[in-house]
Order: structure tokens, then C-alpha cells, then sequence
């Protein structure tokens, strides 16, 4: 495959409820959630793969960075309403997918992801 | 010499046991063994996003390639376990290879049932299940062809609905007389059967296929006594748990592996986990659950229990398909004889079935209603007595009942 047809990478920060820091690079069009399960990243258990049907992968979205976001579908907010310490600023990382506005976004992660 | 553990199977049960055996603190050295070609993938996209083309094959791995060697796991793929010998702690691989283990966790998963009929092993007859069966089933999942489903589950149903999407002309057998029988209710099959028709799918309930006839490949299918034209096949009829090795080595088998509620089977050393297993439910009762939660959960316990930090399995199953716009949940497993209390209305394409029994929710499914999933599941879990009248109300958020 040419290097032409990879597609774009983007940075993102993961930060681990204990503090730790993790910047990967994840690929434009896959979902934050599988850039962190791919990078082995602690903290996001994710048992569904992505399909929104287990709360699984949620993330706190640092400031700044939620309005580049795209706007919380209502699957995602009920399905969110059931994660553990949900904040404002909580997101279902399976939602949000790489592209160019968010090279560098900054995730911080949950304590646990099962109630 | 640490103790190893060597895990036959390479799925989402492999994959998590490896993970929580790693969490648990065991620092021994563990090899996984696969059949497939492939390290540890999610099967769940394989009939939904990644037949429909819009999800690359790399997004399916469950881990990135360098987990297995920073996990200090070898990786064993394209292999097959051949033979157990116990009373000498031996794994012997399809390539000739011994391996010793002091601790075996079998996670082999289920395989396909095969179509018996006649004509049943033409050219354009497919099964989906594995990443190179969906590769096999593009070549020919083309607009403009006619797709014979046989089958009316979930496997058939999800193919059906990405085949309307391609613009394929999709017809659906099913051998009984409704939709997705052995899964969920009357209500939810009824409605399904009729998301299906509108979106052009044809649907033929109480027709098994008699016979797949053509000149050496796939020409038309024989069913309820009529011939349909076909270019291509899709058989989804169900899956046999892969218990071979174990019911060889004489280890307790009975429509799956025998394992109890810490995933141990008869043998202190082998532990099993996932759709390869017969276990003893939380409602004390044995059964064999084929889903991405038994794998996870499942797998867990068996990691628990090989540490020695045994944790009784009594997590509440819960599944999900996709189908159109259609996001069914479904958690808990469901009876005949249950109380059924609708809630919401089936036309407005969000609603929720809960099954009642002793008066507390035994299973609930969800169609577009996260809430009542999310809820119901906790409400099963509790085993909280509820009124079937609070359920039916709408004007009461489920948030009110958790």
C-alpha cells in the first residue's frame, strides 16, 4: 500500500484517573475510543467494540475541546446517563471520531467504567 | 520455574482472559493459540459495518499488534489444538508442536451448523462468521444480486438489512414461524419482520429450504415446495460450540464444555470460558450463552479463579444487534411463560418489552431506548419487585425506577 493512501494521523492525550499521560496518534475517521484500545491505553474498557451499547469508554473532554466536538446524540446521552461519576464535560469516546480539529485533544479518563 | 498457562483460542474470550490474567498480577508466561490467521478480532462488526464496507479491517483487532509480546504472550496463529493429554499436561498443535502447560484455559469458541440440504456445498454458498468468510461473501454481495438468506436470526437479519442498504434483492427463510425466535419475543419478531418488509426484504416464515439447486453454483433455492432464483447464499442457522479437544480428553461435555460458576471444568487444571461452554447460570439453571458478554465475562472469572481470587459468574447476559437504524439491546434471558409490559409504542420505533417474573423484570428488550436497557438491566440484576403499571408509563422516566 502507498504511503499516499494511509490515512491521516492526529495526536491525541489520554490522561489516566491516577494522573499518568499517554499521547498516541490515532487515525482520522477511527473513533477515540479504539485509538486508546489500540495503544493499550489503562482505563477504557470499551466491551462492546464501539456499537454505543454498554457505557463503557466514557471520557472527560478537557476544556476547550468539547465545542469541536460533534453534538451528543441522544443514544449517547441516555446510554451516558448510566455510566459511574458522569460530569459535564463526559463523553462515550466510540462517539467521537478523529479528524483534523481535534489533533491534540486532551481525555481525561475514569476512575472505573463499571458501576 | 513459574507456572505457565497456555490458552487455546484466539477471540474476545482469549484476548480478555490474557488482559485480566496480566491485570490479576500473573507473570508467567502464557501462550495463545489461534486457527484463524488472525490475532484477536471483534466478530460483532463483521455482519453489521464491516460487510457494509465502512469499517477497515484493521479497526476489528481487539489489541495492537505489539500487545502480545509487551503482555509477554506468544502468539500461536494459524494452528489448531489436536489433542489433550491430561495426566501429562499436554497440548499437541495440528503442526506436530507438544505444548506443556500447568494451567489450560480452553476459550474455543462455537463454529457455524453447516446447511445438510442438497446442493448445500455449491459454489456461492456462505457462511459468515470469520473475517475470510465476510472476504468471500463481498466478492459476490454485489447491487443487483439476489441473496437467499436462509435463516431468520440475528446473523441472517443484519446481513439482510446491509444487503437492502447495497442494493442487493434479499430474500429471508425461516424455518420457523416467526423471526428470531429462539432470541426474542413475539412482539419484537413481529416487528422486525415488518421494518424488514418495508425496507424491501422479503420475508418467508414457516419455510425451511429444501434444497439449493444450479450448473455448479448457487442458480435457486428450493423452499416450502417453491423455486426461488438465486446468484448467492447466506446460511446462518446457528453455532456448535467447538468441544471437541475437550470432550476427547474426557473432560465433562454436554452441548458445550462443562465448566462451573468459576469457569472450571472437571479437571483442576483447565478452566474454559465463552461460547465453547455449558455453565450454570445465575438463575441456577445450565446454558450455553453465544455472546460478546459471556466472552468477556466469562473469561474474567476463569482469569480470577486462576489466580486463585475464585468470583462466582452471575453477571446479567445482555446482547445487542443492529439492524437498519434499528439499535435492538437486549438484557437478562427471556421465558415464554414471562409477563410481557410494553412500553412506548412499536410505531414510533422506540420501545421497550420488559418480562416480568415473580413480579421483579427477568428481561427486558429495547429497540431505540437505551434507558429502558440501561435500567432494565440494573432492575434484573437488583431482582427488585416493580408494578407492570410503572413500567407502561411513559410519563415516569425509567431514571425514577433505578
Amino acid at each position: 500500500m502507498s504511503v499516499f493512501s494511509q490515512p491521516a494521523k492526529y495526536k491525541v492525550i489520554y490522561i489516566e484517573a491516577g494522573g499518568q499521560s499517554h499521547t498516541v496518534e490515532v487515525a482520522e475517521g477511527w473513533s477515540l475510543m479504539e485509538g486508546a484500545v489500540k495503544h493499550l491505553i489503562p482505563g477504557i474498557d470499551a466491551d462492546c467494540g464501539g456499537a454505543c451499547a454498554c457505557a463503557t469508554c466514557q471520557v472527560y473532554v478537557a476544556p476547550g475541546w468539547e465545542a469541536k466536538l460533534p453534538p451528543i446524540s441522544e443514544m449517547e446521552a441516555t446510554m451516558l446517563d448510566f455510566a459511574p461519576d458522569v460530569r459535564p464535560n463526559s463523553r462515550l469516546s466510540c462517539q467521537l471520531r478523529m479528524r483534523a480539529e481535534l489533533d491534540g485533544i486532551v481525555l481525561n479518563l475514569p476512575k472505573a467504567q463499571h458501576v | 520455574m513459574p507456572e505457565n498457562i497456555v490458552i487455546i483460542g484466539a477471540g474476545q474470550a482469549g484476548a480478555q482472559a490474557l488482559q485480566s490474567l496480566r491485570a490479576e498480577g500473573f507473570d508467567g508466561p502464557i501462550t495463545m493459540v489461534g486457527e484463524e490467521a488472525y490475532p484477536p478480532y471483534q466478530r460483532p462488526p463483521l455482519s453489521k459495518a464491516y460487510l457494509l464496507g465502512k469499517f477497515e479491517r484493521a479497526r476489528l483487532f481487539l489489541k495492537a499488534d505489539a500487545y502480545y509480546a509487551e503482555a509477554g504472550c506468544e502468539l500461536i496463529l494459524n494452528s489448531l489444538a489436536v489433542g489433550l493429554d491430561r495426566a501429562q499436561c499436554r497440548v499437541e498443535l495440528s503442526d506436530g508442536r507438544k505444548l506443556a502447560y500447568d494451567k489450560l484455559l480452553l476459550v474455543t469458541g462455537a463454529r457455524v451448523r453447516r446447511l445438510k440440504c442438497p446442493g448445500a456445498e455449491l459454489a456461492g454458498v456462505h457462511y459468515l462468521k470469520t473475517i475470510a468468510d465476510v472476504d468471500g461473501l463481498q466478492t459476490e454481495f454485489l447491487a443487483g444480486k439476489r441473496i437467499a438468506i436462509v435463516g431468520g436470526g440475528y446473523i441472517g437479519l443484519e446481513v439482510a438489512a446491509v444487503g437492502a442498504k447495497r442494493g442487493l434483492d434479499v430474500t429471508v427463510f425461516e424455518a420457523m414461524d416467526r423471526l428470531m425466535a429462539r432470541a426474542v419475543s413475539p412482539e419484537l419478531s413481529a416487528f422486525y419482520t415488518s421494518e424488514h418488509r418495508r425496507a424491501g426484504v422479503k420475508i418467508k416464515l414457516g419455510t425451511g429450504v429444501e434444497a439449493i439447486e444450479g450448473e455448479g453454483k448457487v442458480e435457486r433455492v428450493i423452499a416450502g415446495g417453491q423455486s426461488y432464483g438465486a446468484d448467492l447464499v447466506l446460511v446462518g442457522i446457528g453455532v456448535i460450540p467447538c468441544q471437541e479437544l475437550a470432550a476427547k480428553a474426557g473432560l465433562g461435555c454436554d452441548d458445550g464444555i462443562v465448566v462451573d460458576q468459576h469457569a472450571r471444568t472437571g479437571d483442576p487444571h483447565i478452566w474454559a470460558a465463552g461460547d465453547c461452554t455449558r455453565h450454570v447460570g445465575r438463575e441456577g439453571h445450565a446454558l450455553r450463552l453465544e455472546c460478546v458478554q459471556n466472552a468477556i465475562d466469562q473469561a474474567k472469572h476463569a482469569a480470577l479463579s486462576m489466580v486463585g481470587k475464585d468470583k462466582i459468574y452471575r453477571e446479567v447476559p445482555w446482547f445487542w444487534s443492529d439492524q437498519y437504524d434499528l439499535k435492538l439491546q437486549i438484557a437478562g434471558l427471556a421465558r415464554p411463560t414471562d409477563r410481557l409490559v410494553l412500553r412506548g409504542d412499536p410505531k414510533s420505533r422506540k420501545f421497550a418489552v420488559f418480562h416480568l417474573r415473580d413480579a421483579a423484570v427477568a428481561a427486558v428488550e429495547a429497540v431505540n431506548a437505551a434507558p429502558e436497557y440501561m435500567i432494565g438491566k440494573k432492575l434484573i440484576g437488583d431482582g427488585r419487585k416493580i408494578a407492570p403499571e410503572t413500567l407502561a408509563d411513559l410519563s415516569i422516566p425509567m431514571k425514577q425506577m433505578a
